[in-house]
């Protein structure tokens, strides 16, 4: 099924307390080096017919009135590519 | 402005309360509707409890949204219950001028559904907060204030996961300026809200959204104070003056 993925994020001037609870939580755990951490939303959305520019738009529509709240949060719009062969480095 | 045909305006009580019927709205997940309803009993309104899939509001003059969790807050707080049949009513009564109140995830609904600016945003500290909160009046002229007086502090419980009111600086420094800050936290601020924001109205004044919960402070047995009680008869009163 073709997919559409909608990314939602907080905006930059909005503080992402869970963001930073996980950034705070990863020295603890023995990973160093990580200086912020923003978290987000990710809605895939499969659609009947082809990925075409009407369609992306309709989602564009639907991401701003409901999948993101625009006051506090941004969002992005793409089609998702082809599901990948099975990658290699990834253990099952 | 008071919508419908309900026998508040008309009943002229010498309590000046009169009898206006005020809708509670439930919503799967909805907590407080039950509390909402027995406030306004007890400030001598009569409570008419409204369903989220019935675009009929049964002729109410006003509607309290109540605190819980709408929808399991899926998505956003308040973001689903938004698109429910009774809101659009709720949402098109309002912008005609009805007195609407949202309390806790009832204001989350009132923010998503753009009748109050603004959004809230998880507690900064991330810990739900439940406790007996102070609270500066800062609005006394809205439709749920007319009983306070300007700078007059109450207490009524607070209780939230997602209470830190957030807008944009502009959005906040028009706020300040037309005087739409209904009440502020005293003290230590709960939640991380832009400065000390507890509710706000809109331009009209009619619709007012909150974090703290009034309707749990209207009896001494259950309440830390009676102080809450004021939102109800403040609501009453505005529409007797309104009929």
């Amino acid at each position: 099924m073709p997919r559409v993925v909608v990314d939602v994020m907080l905006k930059p001037e909005i503080l992402d307390p869970q963001g930073q609870a996980v950034q705070r939580a990863l020295p603890r755990l023995g990973f160093e080096g990580i200086t912020d951490v923003r978290q987000g939303k990710r809605f895939e959305l499969e659609v009947e017919g082809p990925v075409d520019d009407a369609v992306l738009a309709r989602v564009r529509e639907m991401a701003e009135t409901f999948l993101a709240n625009t006051v506090i949060e941004d969002f992005t719009v793409r089609a998702a590519e082809p599901d990948p062969a099975p990658d290699a480095g990834a253990v099952a | 402005m008071s919508v419908g045909t309900g026998a508040g305006g008309d009943a002229g009580t010498g309590g000046g309360s009169g009898l206006g019927r005020i809708g509670v709205v439930t919503f799967p997940g909805s907590l407080d509707d039950r509390d909402a309803q027995r406030a306004i009993r007890l400030a001598g309104g009569e409570p008419v409890a409204l369903w989220h899939r019935d675009k009929d509001i049964r002729q109410v003059d006003a509607v309290v949204l109540p605190g819980g969790f709408s929808y399991g807050d899926y998505l956003r707080c308040g973001a689903i219950a938004r698109f429910s049949p009774v809101m659009g009513t709720v949402v098109e009564q309002a912008r005609l001028g009805m007195p609407v109140l949202g309390i806790c995830n009832g204001f989350q609904v009132l923010c998503e559904s753009h009748l109050l600016p603004g959004a809230l945003t998880r507690n900064d500290h991330l810990h739900f907060v439940c406790r007996d909160q102070r609270l500066r009046i800062e609005n006394a002229n809205t439709a749920w204030t007319g009983d306070y007086t300007e700078g007059q502090e109450i207490t009524v419980p607070l209780k939230n996961n997602e209470g830190g009111f957030v807008a944009s600086e502009h959005t906040l420094d028009a706020l300040e300026a037309e005087g739409r800050v209904v009440l502020r936290y005293v003290g230590r601020n709960p939640n991380g809200s832009r400065r000390d924001i507890a509710g706000i109205t809109n331009e009209a004044g009619n619709v007012v959204g909150l974090m703290p919960h009034p309707e749990h402070a209207v009896e001494a047995l259950t309440g830390p104070t009676t102080e809450g009680l004021g939102f109800f008869t403040s609501a009453l009163k505005s529409l007797v003056a309104a009929s």
